[in-house]
């Protein structure tokens, strides 16, 4: 199936979840990523469960903090 | 070096101005050329931490950004933050939370408000090193 991932788009295996994608694709801090999948946030618990479908677009967001 | 357009400093000024007593931030983004980064716009976005002291970007803004960023041919640069009681510099807890290591992060101090000073830096772990930012 075909995916969007970061604007580009990817050919990627059926039934590949958001925590396989994030494997797949390199994450290097998974533990402060948010994903949105067509928009809609994916909660972080959700990642294994979240199966993505043919023509689905994700955006990694890195989160970006900090203090003074 | 890095170069900051004017009228882009002058956003985030006024900005990190409006939103005090609370530390202000938002996304750089432009083009890279060797070892220079050219900044071309900032974006404005949300403290959601809503502190004097901390910061979190909104991350639905920052979707919105990096759309913005892919349509208009603009490379993501960094992030940048004001510091309303401190100097330009990264703190601890800037330097923890600095997981991108081809950022730059750009610090705006407010703590003389007559004379702000904003200065970009590249952290890696505890190493933060002034980038050089020029406003043009």
């Amino acid at each position: 199936m075909i995916i969007t991932v970061a604007g580009n788009k990817k050919e990627v295996k059926d039934g590949l979840t958001v925590a396989e994608l994030i494997v797949q694709e390199n994450v290097e801090t998974p533990l402060y990523v948010t994903v949105s999948l067509n928009d809609e946030f994916v909660e972080n618990g959700a990642f294994e469960s979240t199966t993505l479908k043919d023509g689905d677009t994700v955006e990694f967001l890195y989160f970006m903090g900090g203090g003074c | 070096m890095i170069t900051l357009p004017k009228a882009e400093y002058q956003k985030i000024l006024e900005h990190a101005e409006k939103n005090l007593p609370e530390e202000a931030c938002g996304l750089i983004a432009g083009r890279i050329e060797g070892a220079d980064k050219h900044i071309e716009k900032v974006y404005l976005l949300t403290n959601i931490d809503h502190s004097n002291e901390h910061f979190s970007l909104d991350p639905r803004e920052q979707l919105l950004a990096i759309k913005d960023m892919r349509q208009n041919g603009l490379a993501p640069l960094g992030n940048w933050h004001s510091h309303p009681e401190s100097p330009s510099r990264p703190s601890e807890e800037d330097k923890r939370l600095a997981y991108d290591s081809k950022a730059s992060y750009l610090i705006l101090s407010l703590q003389d408000r007559a004379k702000p000073v904003l200065n970009s830096f590249h952290i890696e772990g505890v190493d933060a090193t002034n980038e050089g930012l020029v406003i043009e």
